[in-house]
């Protein structure tokens, strides 16, 4: 019996330290939205992890580093790992079949690929958008 | 505290739907495909070459004409565009969606490069208020000095200022990084919200008054803290972050970056509760 119990505190343990899965409060809960970041959203990329999309990026674009792409965090969307799309003002949704890596360096890199192939597509909702009412 | 989906005496607001909206966004995932091929620039704008070399001359056009000018160069595959004569003209380059590599010979005045989304601009002279205002992406240098509010509501990339920089520097930052060599004037990082501000020089009064996130490094004295910003450790990833981005503004090399000091927000502002639903969503 003892060795069942120290079993079940080792698990809840492991829960609380995965990203994202921080419990709600109940005025989170009644407001539907979270207070505060369940991230670090001041977290400075680290270069080693880049991805070779990412290079490529970089240097189609000319310059030295990953820019604009230095704020883009995986955050969190009604519970599911997501991407804040500025230019749509909307989270897009990780699909379930790509899994995340636990930390976090790591699935910034890969929220910044989808997002610039997400930003790039012309399946973007900004083109539609454009189409409709571009000016010049 | 109001229950916001339960309020009884309704606003004109409450009416319309705006307190009882829950902050959820708006969830796009019907629209991504992560097999989404290679694509490096947005729909509509111009794949240009960086090794295609052209020269403007703006001294007889206003800011319309010449940006106007500036785009259909690009249209033209144009990737260096080199501005002859630009005699402190306001709102020059402004609104650049695209990959470029823009020279400016002379100094720009008000709203210089302002919403600009991944060009790499550099000012061979001054900027009046407001330069890089609301800039997306790219890198901006400005080779002397700058005036106020520069680089307002920025939201991505580097926007660097070899020389001083005036009042109000990175007000209400969203993101990006601002790099000043030399010293910046009185509430710098007001209410910046995301990014990071580095002044290697001296700094005015209030800094990083009201900020709500974000991380400012000061190289020289501080004239003054603002309300809720406080002094935080520099880290080992702040030292390397720094040592990589000024050798990128080619700016710093004698500076001691372990004896710089970093700010953040103490978080006591911090109240989402009160924030209407809308400024919420603009403030991620």
């Amino acid at each position: 019996m003892a060795k069942k119990k120290k079993n079940k505190k080792k698990s809840i343990k492991e829960v609380k330290s995965q990203l994202g899965k921080k419990k709600e409060t109940a005025r989170e809960k009644m407001i539907g939205q979270t207070i505060g970041y369940r991230y670090d959203v001041n977290l400075l990329p680290d270069y080693k992890k880049l991805t070779p999309f990412l290079k490529k990026y970089i240097e189609h674009m000319g310059w030295d580093d990953l820019n604009w792409l230095e704020d883009v965090h995986m955050g969190y969307e009604e519970n599911r790992p997501a991407v804040f799309d500025r230019n749509a003002n909307g989270w897009v949704t990780i699909p379930k079949k790509i899994k995340l890596p636990d930390n976090q360096q790591d699935r910034d890199m890969i929220a910044r690929e989808l997002l610039v192939k997400f930003q790039m597509s012309p399946n973007h909702p900004l083109v539609d958008l454009k189409k409709a009412y571009l000016k010049f | 505290m109001a229950n916001l989906k339960t309020a009884e005496k309704k606003t004109k607001a409450q009416s319309m739907g705006m307190h009882t909206e829950v902050l959820t966004g708006k969830t796009q995932q019907k629209f991504f495909n992560p097999d989404e091929a290679e694509n490096f620039f947005y729909w509509g704008t111009h794949n240009v070459d960086f090794n295609k070399r052209t020269e403007l001359d703006v001294k007889d056009l206003d800011c319309k004409q010449a940006n106007e000018k500036i785009d259909i160069l690009m249209s033209e595959g144009y990737g260096t565009i080199v501005i002859k004569n630009p005699q402190g003209k306001h709102s020059l380059g402004v609104g650049i969606l695209n990959k470029l590599n823009l020279i400016f010979e002379g100094s720009l005045g008000y709203f210089g490069v302002g919403s600009i989304d991944g060009p790499i601009v550099t000012v061979k002279g001054r900027v009046g208020w407001s330069c890089a205002e609301n800039m997306m992406a790219g890198k901006v240098v400005i080779e002397k000095n700058a005036g106020s509010c520069f680089g307002a509501a920025i939201r991505g990339g580097d926007l660097i200022c070899k020389g001083s920089v005036g009042a109000r520097t990175g007000i209400d930052q969203k993101g990006g990084s601002i790099i000043v060599g030399g010293d910046a004037g009185a509430f710098t990082g007001f209410m910046m919200q995301r990014g990071r501000i580095v002044i290697l020089g001296d700094v005015g009064i209030n800094l990083g008054d009201s900020m709500y996130d974000g991380t400012i490094y000061v190289g020289g004295k501080i004239g003054s803290f603002g309300s809720d910003a406080v002094e935080a450790p520099m880290t080992k990833n702040d030292i390397d972050w720094l040592t990589r981005k000024l050798k990128i503004a080619e700016i710093g090399n004698n500076v001691d970056l372990s004896k710089m000091t970093k700010i953040v927000a103490g978080k006591k502002l911090w109240n989402y509760d009160a924030l209407e639903p809308t400024e919420k969503k603009g403030a991620i």
